[in-house]
């Protein structure tokens, strides 16, 4: 078999093995959470008597390691529990949530990262002239705003002054596709100006720390544009740590945008995970922290392919 | 002039803005008003040592300045126009098309993420000299002209599938596939094996001949640039030295600094009969890398005597420095062992004693790598003398300061930092730091390969006589025979991890030769001309690094 199919499947073997333990941390952080589901449940009008009776209907009597793995093999069957607070099923409720998420994400994600990495390289060509610096200060500027200020501030021009965008950005399944759209482009923005400069960044360093190799001299000893000697030569080289910094931004997109939301009032996971933990409604936190930490794994997990395909030692053995 | 003389190059002037800490910046001269003139068709060589500016003029022919290099001053004419005073676009226009350049090392030269192919034609597509399968078709012939092993498929490997001499030679089927008038060698057979540069040198020769460019050929082997060149410019410092025929220069030098060029490598060393007891036996040791299924070392068996040197040669991948890490124990061997002033070493080395250590001591090729460069001279040379000896303060200094002066150096270098020394500086402090420990045996690995030929003689001579004083023993690892008949008293000749041909220097080095001992002495370059043509007609093998 090539030894890049085995080093994939490495790859993969790993990353579900990091995810089953990442259960396990999970399920044992929230036992170790301060009071006593039943008691949270039952709030004020608890009697000993109700305790003790919804503890066993619970199964909360049953040794931890038993109710991991009937946690376990529900969350294998797709059945993420119901909601404590409102009886609820946790995956239909996460699944339009996540829907959302991974909405504004993708929009979001595909207008930074191209962005990110054509700033990157135009930062190499003009190094240290003014477009290198004014990109380097521009984007430096948006990621040492905090997201909620940068978030008014666009609320404030283009929703309050101008009244382009909607200010709310709050979306339901009877809205168009472009009804959508309209209504994400603040919160796109946002997070689009957050993650821009650590990517852009990596990409500039990436390709710096290239241009320093022998073959792009022979590259513009060849009478290549400098530009063309960056996008052909050197940037083919820069990908592995590039997509590495690509990944952990995507992954941050999805888990970290929590203050965007709320400032925007969007119904996504990071608002649903925050309500929730507020309430002490533990099957669904572990459900959220399950569904983050595999967002996390699955796209380091691409990353590391990615970089393991894009060097031709390990593709094209001797 | 006449109409031939298509490079013309007028009162050249070259420097570099250095930023020396706590100072104001300051300009830097390299090239000091350098002219010269080349034919079409005809081969100039440049030479001198590191730092003399040649490669900086070789690229200067193709408007470029390496790093911060910036050239202030003087002409360039190619064909007509002074390049140097063209735009950018021109000066694009220009490489890749009208001048190219193979680099002294095409490993690094050649973009590791690109087929071999695609690199070979992109500046003959790109300057639309040839349509893509035009030069694709050009490169192929190119490549079987260079004698490349397939060369109708080569070209669909990557850099890393094929060897570093295969590489050299694809890299000069590179310069060459855009018809340009002139090529910049640099240096193009340095870092090969002997018997790799001689057919590399032996391709590249033919090549200039059949296709008719003019070429630039810098190295800093006299004996090398005599084989290709048609004229020759010594330089040094910047500075011209000489410059005239080929024949003028290495048959009736004219100044000192040429005759020294000449004549170097004229240490000899009287031979020592071997003692009954060797200092040193390496007893039929077979060693394998970690993760590995072959072995790298097949039974060897080499005797080292006290107060002698043993010189171990063979080309790169023939287990030279493999065996220096058995008997250094940081790679225990799979079988065989190895006895040491009368005792047997432990295999590994954990189980050595700190007087095993002490004992043996180690001098690395790099000279600049094996030293901690924040750390001072005195640091550097104090450390093994605190460690095995418990020196501390007055009598610590005195004896870095005895071991300064057993180098040639003076006690002025004591605070000085490594980035402060030349390359023969930092390597005679490994020395130094070597002989603090007062070991029986040194292990010098390839210790003046990576230094200029002037330069290493001195270190050569510095080793020969510290070894008459301290009657110390070299195990002396190298790739280059002349090196090997400065200094051995026997030698093991390794080819493929084994002992080839072992023995007394002056039996080794007579005939009858085996095949490859032959085709390892017949390959060193020798200061005369015709010798490439005579060699190529008489060896009776080829090297395996082909």
């Amino acid at each position: 078999m090539h030894p890049v199919v085995i080093l994939i499947a490495q790859r993969i073997a790993l990353g579900v093995l990091l995810l089953f333990a990442t259960s396990i941390l999970i399920f044992v952080g929230t036992l170790i959470l301060p009071g006593d589901v039943a008691q949270a449940i039952l709030g004020q009008s608890a009697t000993p008597q109700s305790l003790a009776n919804l503890r066993e209907e619970m199964g909360l009597n049953d040794p931890a390691w038993q109710r991991y793995f009937q946690w376990l093999r529900g969350v294998l069957q797709g059945d993420l529990g119901s909601s404590l607070s409102n009886q609820r099923d946790i995956a239909t409720q996460i699944g339009a949530r996540l829907g959302n998420t991974l909405f504004l994400a993708f929009w979001a994600a595909l207008v930074a990262v191209p962005l990110a990495i054509f700033l990157g390289l135009l930062a190499v060509r003009y190094r240290d002239r003014w477009p290198d610096k004014l990109i380097s200060g521009f984007t430096l500027a948006s990621i040492s705003l905090p997201e909620f200020f940068l978030g008014y501030v666009l609320i404030y021009f283009f929703a309050v002054k101008w009244r382009w965008f909607p200010s709310v950005s709050t979306i339901y399944d009877s809205m168009s596709f472009w009804q959508k759209l309209d209504a994400i482009v603040l919160p796109a923005a946002v997070l689009t100006l957050v993650i821009l400069a650590h990517m852009m960044r990596m990409t500039r360093a990436a390709i710096l720390n290239v241009m320093q190799s022998a073959y792009v001299e022979t590259a513009e000893l060849k009478g290549l544009t400098t530009f063309d000697v960056i996008r052909k030569h050197a940037f083919p080289n820069a990908i592995a740590p590039v997509v590495n910094v690509v990944m952990l931004n995507l992954a941050y997109l999805v888990v970290g945008v929590v203050v965007v939301e709320v400032v925007f009032v969007y119904p996504g996971m990071g608002q649903y995970l925050v309500d929730h933990v507020s309430k002490r409604d533990v099957p669904v936190v572990q459900a959220c922290g399950l569904i983050f930490a595999a967002v996390y794994i699955g796209l380091n997990m691409i990353a590391d392919i990615v970089s393991i395909l894009a060097n031709p030692r390990l593709r094209h053995p001797r | 002039m006449t109409e031939d003389t298509f490079l013309k190059v007028r009162d050249l002037k070259i420097g570099a803005t250095a930023y020396p800490p706590g100072e104001p910046p300051k300009w830097i001269e390299i090239v000091h008003g350098v002219s010269l003139d080349l034919e079409k068709g005809k081969v100039l060589g440049l030479i001198g040592e590191s730092g003399a500016g040649k490669s900086t003029i070789g690229l200067a022919a193709m408007g470029y300045g390496r790093g911060g290099v910036e050239i202030s001053g003087g002409e360039v004419w190619i064909n007509g126009r002074d390049i140097l005073s063209g735009s950018p676009r021109e000066l694009r226009r220009l490489r890749g098309s009208e001048v190219t350049y193979v680099s002294q090392s095409a490993a690094a030269s050649f973009n590791p993420a690109k087929k071999i192919m695609e690199q070979v034609i992109e500046a003959s597509v790109r300057h639309g000299k040839f349509s893509r399968s035009e030069a694709e078709k050009r490169a192929v012939s190119l490549f079987d002209k260079l004698g490349l092993p397939d060369p109708e498929t080569i070209g669909e490997r990557y850099p890393h599938q094929v060897s570093g001499g295969q590489l050299q030679r694809a890299m000069t089927a590179m310069a060459l596939c855009p018809q340009p008038d002139l090529v910049v060698f640099d240096e193009p057979t340095t870092a090969l094996d002997v018997t790799t540069q001689i057919d590399v040198l032996k391709a590249i020769k033919e090549a200039i001949a059949d296709t008719g460019v003019a070429a630039i050929y810098i190295t800093h082997d006299l004996a090398v640039v005599a084989q290709v060149a048609d004229d020759i410019m010594v330089l040094r410092m910047g500075e011209k030295v000489e410059y005239g025929s080929t024949e003028q220069i290495i048959n009736a030098p004219q100044e000192e600094y040429t005759r020294a060029l000449v004549s170097v490598r004229s240490i000899s060393h009287e031979e020592k009969p071997p003692t009954n007891e060797p200092l040193l036996s390496v007893q039929n040791v077979t060693a394998r890398y970690r993760g590995t299924n072959f072995d790298v070392l097949h039974d060897v068996s080499v005797d080292v005597h006290p107060g002698q040197t043993l010189a171990v040669v063979g080309e790169s991948g023939s287990g030279k420095s493999t065996l220096a890490r058995v008997i250094t124990g940081l790679l225990p061997p799979r079988d065989g062992m190895i006895e040491f002033s009368g005792r047997t070493l432990s295999p590994t080395l954990a189980g050595r004693t700190r007087e095993d250590l002490r004992e043996l001591q180690m001098i690395y090729q790099m000279a600049d790598v094996a030293m901690n460069p924040r750390h001072t001279v005195g640091t550097i040379i104090g450390r093994p003398l605190e460690f095995y000896f418990g020196l501390k303060g007055a009598e610590k200094k005195k004896r870095v300061k005895e071991l300064l002066d057993e180098i040639e150096m003076g006690d002025g270098f004591l605070d000085r930092y490594p980035a402060e020394l030349s390359g023969g500086q930092k390597q005679r402090v490994c020395i130094a730091r070597a002989l603090a420990a007062k070991p029986k045996l040194i292990i010098c690995d390839e210790v003046t390969s990576a230094l200029d030929p002037l330069v290493a003689d001195g270190i050569l001579k510095l080793l020969l006589n510290l070894q008459k004083r301290e009657d110390v023993a070299y195990l002396f690892i190298t790739h280059d025979i002349a090196t090997v008949r400065a200094i051995a008293d026997s030698i093991a000749v390794m080819y493929q991890g084994r002992v080839q041909r072992y023995g007394a220097k002056s039996t080794v080095l007579s005939p009858p030769f085996d095949d490859y001992t032959d085709l390892l002495l017949s390959s060193v370059p020798e200061m005369k001309l015709g010798w490439l043509e005579e060699v190529i007609e008489t060896r009776r093998m080829t090297s395996a690094g082909n």
